[in-house]
């Protein structure tokens, strides 16, 4: 064990020679940079400027309008394979097609990590204020699903507190309410798919309009739970056979 | 008698109209039929041969749908005229090429016309396909023969009369086809010759590095002059030496780095040209890609471009451009406008700032974007867009800016041009 740990300590120590050699060969060549020019920080994050400029340096996202989504601490495997239904014309909104168009599978998922990585808190956003009636649609949708229309509870696959399952399910806590309903009527108006069986369509479907309004509300204003990370993998089981989960579910 | 004379003057009129309007008619030559026997086009290294070509000619680019299986067609091309699909290429028997013969091939990439003598849409570019040598042309057809039959039917191209009637294409390829392959010149090098071949024919270049009148057809003599893609628009700028929106300065590794890598010095891959590199160019051999730089070094210099003289005092836009450069711009592009190395492209002296018409520059400045990613630059730092943040007024600003500053003398940007180009669709 002890050696163990002086194995470790030299090779701390090496990586940390190795850094400050890095930091300093990073400072000369800064410095033989023009003066009026600022040295280009060799990081992803200033790679990704196309990216940060609409969804903030740390996927922060616009929660005050929800226009531009949050991206950071959703599931990398999620945002992964957003980016792909971009590039595949799966998802459509026109900037963002042309600006994931020509990235490579391996470019993808290192930007996907980068926003899966950071930690910010969560804010508030807007909601419209609804009925006592039709907020406990809401959390009846949510918690029970409606057996009868076929309709899964959310929590069946986005984890018991709602904040998503690792690596492929997004959470939905934390999230404003015009964005959770507009992408509830992007999946109804094929503007948003994903890799058949697309479940998230077919649930869509089955939703009426007065209940996206509800679900959407609930979600927006509901309490945070006090560990907004994702659940871990496996520890749901989906009702519905799902694409994106590689089609694990007993279907429904 | 003059009425009987002008009846029937009037009637040959018709009568020869229609039958110069005709459409040919041809006979399919079933594979059984050809003169290529099958053994050949099972070929492994006549296959490899037509893989690299089909790259190079970006077969794959235009015929597979986003998302779509790769050949399977699909995807549809937007023109001035209509929209029009292209075909499935992979060997399906019922919706592809599994029936066709190298005979049948040969008449589409070659002549333009379809297995049974119709004219093609010349949106399929065979005014520059056909300058492919029979050799070349074998090749590629043993290699998507080579592929897994895909059923995909063919959808309908969606296209306004009169040019929905194909026989009209006659007019059309009279005008402006001229059916021929390459032909050497023998007082020119072996690189330059493979250059022209590659340029000229496979590579398509010229099908929107030229501009293309209002039926759509380019002249000889604007050949590789530079062009605005129509409905895309893009505008693919000028290959000749130009100074002001030509290549005046780029060295011939300037251009192999930026077929290679969407990058070089003197600027970088982007829109259109990014998917060309990314797809196409990024997988051509070294020597091709030095012959095709050879041959575009040797393109004459068109006349110098007039400096154009505003018609409006200029000077509060391009105060207020100069601003807007100093905070959004210059951190990446530098006051200098030259660049960083190997990560920001100079705007002094970039043939797309200097363009003539300021689409290019306008619509990076919207919409950002990543160069293309290739094996030499897996990475690519990226641009902000622009088109939330800055006004039609600003963006007008900053454009014009940039095409006047260090050596820029292009012309001025509008905010009505901005206005225009903000609500492009964006392919």
């Amino acid at each position: 064990m002890k050696s163990l740990s002086a194995k470790w300590s030299r090779a701390g120590r090496a990586i940390g020679a190795w850094a400050l050699c890095a930091v300093m060969a990073h400072a000369v060549d800064a410095h033989a940079q023009d003066a009026t020019h600022p040295a280009i920080p060799d990081t992803l994050q200033q790679r990704i400027a196309a990216c940060t400029a609409c969804h903030g340096v740390h996927g922060e996202g616009t929660p005050e309008s929800g226009f531009f989504p949050r991206l950071a601490g959703k599931p990398a495997g999620y945002l992964a394979r957003q980016l792909k239904d971009f590039q595949d014309g799966l998802r459509k909104y026109g900037p963002m097609e042309y600006t994931v168009k020509q990235l490579s599978p391996a470019y993808m998922r290192e930007i996907a990590e980068y926003f899966a990585a950071q930690e910010v808190p969560y804010a508030r956003s807007p909601a419209p204020s609804v009925s006592a009636q039709l907020r406990q649609r809401g959390e009846t949708l949510v918690t029970q699903g409606d057996p009868a229309r076929r309709i899964p509870p959310c929590q069946a696959c986005h984890g018991s507190q709602l904040t998503g399952v690792q690596p492929d399910i997004p959470g939905l806590v934390g999230l404003p309410y015009d964005y959770i309903s507009s992408q509830l009527g992007s999946w109804r108006t094929k503007t948003r798919a994903t890799v058949a069986p697309d479940c998230m369509s077919e649930i869509a479907n089955r939703l009426s309009d007065s209940d996206i309004t509800a679900v959407s509300a609930w979600l927006a204003t509901r309490e945070l739970p006090a560990d907004m990370h994702a659940q871990p993998a496996g520890t749901v089981t989906p009702p519905l056979h799902c694409g994106v989960l590689g089609d694990k579910g007993d279907g429904a | 008698m003059k009425r009987v004379v002008i009846f029937i003057v009037a009637l040959l009129l018709i009568a020869g109209g229609w039958w110069w309007f005709r459409g040919e008619t041809r006979q399919p030559v079933p594979p059984s039929a050809s003169a290529v026997n099958a053994a050949t086009l099972k070929d492994p290294s006549l296959i490899a041969k037509g893989e690299y070509l089909a790259v190079v000619g970006d077969c794959a680019s235009c015929h597979t749908a986003q998302g779509g299986e790769r050949y399977a067609g699909g995807r549809v091309l937007p023109t001035p005229f209509g929209n029009i699909p292209s075909p499935n290429i992979t060997p399906d028997g019922a919706t592809g090429l599994g029936e066709w013969s190298f005979e049948d091939f040969w008449q589409a990439l070659h002549s333009g016309k379809g297995r049974h003598g119709e004219f093609l849409y010349p949106v399929f570019s065979y005014t520059s396909f056909t300058k492919v040598s029979r050799d070349d042309a074998l090749a590629i057809f043993a290699y998507l023969q080579s592929l897994a039959p895909v059923h995909a039917p063919a959808q309908a191209p969606s296209l306004e009369f009169p040019y929905s009637v194909r026989s009209s294409l006659k007019a059309w390829r009279a005008l402006y086809f001229q059916e021929g392959e390459f032909q050497r010149d023998a007082a020119k090098s072996d690189a330059w010759n493979r250059g022209a071949y590659l340029v000229q024919g496979l590579g398509h270049c010229n099908e929107c590095h030229a501009p293309r009148d209002s039926l759509g057809g380019q002249q000889g003599n604007t050949s590789l002059a530079g062009g605005q893609i129509p409905v895309q628009n893009w505008y693919a700028p000028d290959l000749s030496t130009q100074a002001n929106g030509g290549l005046a300065g780029w060295s011939e590794q300037d251009i192999v780095d930026l077929l290679k890598t969407g990058q070089s010095a003197r600027g970088t891959a982007f829109g259109p040209m990014a998917e060309v590199v990314a797809r196409s160019t990024q997988h051509m051999h070294d020597d091709d890609l030095h012959a095709m730089a050879t041959y575009l070094q040797s393109l004459p210099p068109r006349p110098a471009v007039v400096a154009p003289t505003a018609a409006l005092d200029t000077r509060a836009i391009l105060a207020q451009g100069g601003k807007v450069y100093a905070e959004r711009c210059a951190d990446c592009h530098g006051k200098d406008g030259k660049g960083v190395a190997g990560i920001y492209p100079p705007l002094d002296g970039n043939s797309s700032v200097n363009e003539p018409t300021g689409i290019n520059a306008t619509r990076v400045v919207l919409l950002g974007g990543f160069p293309p990613v290739t094996q030499g630059n897996a990475r690519p730092y990226s641009m902000p867009p622009f088109a939330q943040q800055l006004s039609d007024a600003d963006v007008a600003a900053v454009v014009t800016y940039i095409r006047q500053s260090w050596s820029n003398k292009a012309s001025i940007v509008m905010e009505r041009d901005v206005v225009k180009y903000r609500h492009t669709p964006i392919d």
